[in-house]
């Protein structure tokens, strides 16, 4: 026989076909998907700029600083300062950060170091649940529950702590505290699970060594937890406060939309989202309050783009807190 | 000898710490209780067959009707949403995940639809008004498809942020065997990556569903409200947040009911996708 | 107050500012079942300080999973004792039981008694906090609270019992010294614990822990994370805190062992093998597992 040879018998050698280095469906894969996203940052641009363009209206007649810090809202006048509603957001967006940001952490804390462990869970759902009832049921609950059954207590703390500044006067039905409490309620959620989160990414080092110490359950949580989970904590408030600012529809339930700049928290008031969602049927023959109406919202889309970055800038600073996020995003509560 | 023994206002302020961190979670929870409650007492009160079977009609004393328009055009509107932000969404995730991970452009993406998720909705609501309704898009002026929009907008983020965590769960190493294999990309993603995530993308998808769901703003100048039922998305559609939010304002005792027993409604709906969420992430072969 | 260099104590004057507790703050209380001797002692002279640690019987599980069985072993007064054994033999366990850590693991649990002198820490109405303070413990990973100071990080303890101002200065510096790390650190007591090496971490946790002056010492490999520098430094550091301290240490190298224990236990599957002075341990053991171990045979 021959000597063994190097070509393969005829009819088998193995053929590696001409293709293309990238295959036509896979280059439309990656440009299709890479389409797909660069659409989000074009729309998001285009309805930015269009925003701007339909608000001009307003910004010409009033110049935008002039539009947005001058106090007077007068539909009757045609004239538009949004100062009262900035001012209204920001109320009662900070009662809701006072009232809901101490609960959150307590709950946090509660759920991650001191409860027994089969109620974690339940807890843990029973919180997230709040997240799933729709702003206009907690509209109507509010207006119709709370608002009545805390009306005589209002009055009760307004005529008692009347000695504090922004505090005491009559105390309509809807006004800012009511709003801010149900924000409270509403950002609840959202500050809770970050914040447990974060408290659970506290390496039990820290944990042990202030147990070690001889510390109890308390000194342990504040010497070992709290100031690891501060940046978190932080970032996690400045999330649920960018929610509590957009939020239109309980708010317009309960806060009166009384377009004044009020003198206690009992008054009643109005919010930037609050003005458009109430004042758009009237303003849909007249431009300029449309108008108005629209750089309200364009102003108040800019407060929530300064909010939330400053947010997560927060959040990336707790190393932990880019994990938290992304793991509180898909149990929902942050949806 | 004894032990160092721990004073008594130490323990006392552990105790006290304990309790008050307790009673604040006992607070977090008790809105929970009372809105289930109140819904449960003052909504049942208000179903009845022709709750559901029969419209508003917009009266104002009298029988006010019953819901049906309501129910029918959130099911439209909430579907033709989540046709819209379902697919988008999780393309922008395999985008971010299968060529956006290192990248500038993917990183500037991740960071807008970051983002998004802090928009106010009824800035969303305002984008349509302004892009599809002012503009009078498809021959008029409000339309059911333009809440479609104007939701599918507000789902968008919620659906690519959840689909982008799954996806990333899945492990690289099942990518590259495929490759390995000879596979070719498209049918890497296809065949191994979505299924294998796909509980996980369910999951995500239903929670975004059951927030558009919910949502009132900005359906408000862009599907508004109307009474009839309508089948037809290109003319205004009546929604049950848009109906429970009218009938509030009405300062009559049968509206109210009738609100009421459209947000039992409305909040059942949501927790069973709440639920059927749940149980899929469950399923899933990767949390 | 103790000279650290010739560990000589001098006289515990009233007016000095001391270790005495404040007025009104962690005042001794009598604890019921600490029978005899209710308050602590004026005078802190030499082998008052240190106490014989007896543990009696002890079993420790997590789960279902019995880690420690039927443990009897003694800790006496100013020595080092090494416990030695082959990784998840239950030495770690076994010193955690003896502050009461192990319980804070969850479905944990342990049965016996551990004496602290006469006083069993496994007693119901023995306050866990109080024993933790009691008796200190070094972990195997330099753990110094990452947002605090290096100053704040030893007063730590201190401050839980409300020592604050000059007195607190003077007892963090008592530390610091007493562990060797004043000399590297003195003028830099305000930068953050975690900027210092890995060898300096630990011995910054001494100081911590000794700062409040327990009256045992546990180790749980405390320089198994240290480079071989570090670990000298925290060996020879060990050997001057036995004149004040009783110190168990938990090591899985011999050779640590044979340098700085008076006496050696050795640990396998739970139990205890063998307990004997180092060099018996080591030259001629009883038992053939020992033996096997120290000799290399496994583990």
């Amino acid at each position: 026989m021959e000597a063994s040879s190097v070509t393969a018998p005829r009819g088998s050698r193995p053929s590696i076909g001409r293709l293309p280095l990238v295959r036509f469906q896979d280059r439309l894969l990656r440009w299709g998907l890479t389409g797909l996203a660069a659409l989000i940052l074009a729309l998001l641009a285009f309805f930015f700029i269009r925003l701007y363009v339909e608000a001009q209206p307003a910004f010409s007649r009033f110049g935008f600083f002039g539009f947005t810090f001058t106090n007077d809202w007068d539909v009757s006048r045609n004239f538009y300062g949004a100062l009262p509603l900035l001012v209204g957001t920001l109320i009662t967006s900070t009662i809701a950060l006072c009232i809901g940001v101490p609960v959150a952490v307590a709950t946090a804390l509660f759920v991650t170091e001191l409860c027994p462990r089969r109620l974690r869970a339940p807890l843990t759902v029973m919180v997230e649940l709040l997240a799933a009832v729709p702003s206009v049921v907690y509209g109507l609950w509010g207006v119709f529950v709370l608002i009545p059954k805390l009306h005589g207590f209002e009055q009760f703390l307004s005529d008692k702590l009347s000695f504090l500044p922004f505090v005491g006067g009559p105390v309509p039905g809807p006004n800012y505290f009511i709003a801010g409490l149900i924000l409270a309620i509403m950002i609840l959620p959202i500050v809770t699970a970050i914040t447990r989160e974060v408290m659970a990414t506290v390496p039990s080092d820290h944990k042990e060594a202030a147990l070690a110490l001889g510390a109890t359950r308390w000194e342990m949580i504040r010497t070992a937890i709290l100031p690891y989970s501060r940046a978190g904590i932080a970032g996690a408030s400045m999330l649920g406060l960018g929610r509590a600012i957009g939020e239109t529809i309980a708010v317009t339930l309960v806060i009166g939309n009384a377009p004044t700049i009020g003198k206690q928290i009992f008054d009643q008031g109005y919010t930037l989202a609050a003005v458009i969602a109430n004042e758009f049927g009237e303003a849909a023959n007249n431009d300029v309050h449309r108008a108005a109406l629209i750089a309200a919202g364009l102003v108040l889309f800019i407060l929530t783009l300064i909010v939330n970055f400053a947010a997560r800038w927060f959040v990336n600073r707790a190393a932990h807190g880019r994990r938290a996020t992304r793991e509180a995003a898909t149990s929902g509560a942050l949806a | 000898m004894s032990l160092v023994p721990i004073s008594p206002g130490r323990r006392r302020k552990d105790a006290l710490m304990r309790a008050l961190l307790a009673g604040a979670t006992a607070l977090a929870l008790l809105p929970l209780l009372l809105i289930v409650y109140f819904l449960i007492r003052k909504g049942v009160g208000a179903w009845s067959g022709s709750f559901f079977s029969t419209d508003p009609n917009g009266n104002f004393l009298g029988d006010p009707g019953g819901i049906k328009s309501a129910i029918i055009g959130t099911l439209e509107m909430v579907g033709l949403a989540t046709l819209i932000s379902v697919p988008i969404g999780i393309g922008v995730a395999l985008y971010l995940v299968e060529y956006g991970r290192e990248s500038r452009f993917g990183s500037m993406v991740r960071y807008f639809v970051d983002v998004m998720t802090g928009v106010p909705s009824i800035v969303f609501g305002l984008f349509v008004y302004i892009a599809l309704v002012l503009t009078n898009t498809g021959g008029s002026g409000f339309a059911g498809w333009k809440g479609s929009v104007a939701l599918g907008l507000l789902m968008l983020p919620i659906v690519t942020r959840s689909a982008e965590v799954v996806l990333l769960l899945v492990p690289d190493s099942l990518r590259e065997a495929a490759l390995a294999l000879g596979a070719p990309r498209w049918r890497v993603v296809a065949r191994i990556v979505l299924p294998t995530a796909l509980p996980g993308l369910v999951t995500g998808s239903l929670l975004a569903i059951a927030r558009g769901a919910g949502e009132t703003a900005p359906l408000l100048f862009t599907a508004t409200l109307v009474n009839g039922t309508n089948l037809d998305l290109s003319q205004r559609t009546n929604s049950l947040p848009a109906q429970i939010f009218s009938d509030i304002g009405q300062a009559q005792d049968r509206l109210v009911g009738r609100a009421w027993g459209a947000a039992l409604t409305l909040v059942l709906m949501i927790l069973s996708l709440t639920l059927i969420a749940r149980l899929a992430s469950r399923r899933s072969r990767l949390t | 107050m103790i000279d650290p260099t010739t560990a000589e104590v001098s006289s515990m004057d009233p007016s000095e500012p001391s270790t005495e507790p404040a007025p009104g703050r962690d005042r001794p209380q009598p604890t019921p079942g600490a029978a005899a001797m209710m308050r602590r002692p004026r005078s802190r002279a030499r082998d008052a300080t240190a106490k014989r640690v007896a543990v009696e019987e002890l079993n420790a599980y997590y789960g279902q999973n019995h880690a420690v069985k039927d443990l009897t072993l003694e800790f006496l007064p100013n020595e080092v004792t090494a416990i030695i054994g082959p990784s998840g033999c239950g030495k770690s366990t076994m010193v955690r039981c003896i502050n009461r850590m192990h319980e804070e693991v969850p479905n944990a649990r342990a049965t016996g008694a551990v004496r602290l002198d006469q006083v069993d820490l496994y007693h119901p109405s023995i306050d866990v906090v109080s024993v933790r303070r009691t008796i200190g413990m070094v972990f195997q990973k330099p753990n110094p609270f990452p947002t605090m100071s290096i100053f704040d990080n030893v007063a730590a303890g201190l401050r839980l019992t409300g020592v604050r101002g000059i007195s607190l200065r003077d007892r963090v510096e008592q530390a610091l010294r007493a562990a060797g790390l004043w000399d590297e650190v003195e003028d830099r007591l305000g930068e953050p614990g975690v900027s210092l090496s890995g060898g300096q971490q630990q011995r910054l946790c001494i100081a911590r822990t000794i700062a409040t002056e327990p009256e045992v010492i546990l180790m749980d490999e405390p320089a198994s994370a240290l480079d071989p520098i570090a670990t000298l430094r925290i060996e020879e550091l060990v050997e001057d805190l036995k004149r004040r301290y009783t110190i168990v240490i938990v090591t899985h190298n011999m050779q640590q062992a044979a340098r700085v224990a008076d006496k050696t236990a050795f640990m396998l599957a739970g139990e205890l093998v063998e307990v004997a002075e180092t060099e018996k341990i080591f030259t001629t053991p009883s038992d053939k597992r020992t033996e096997d171990y120290v000799t290399g045979k496994f583990g």
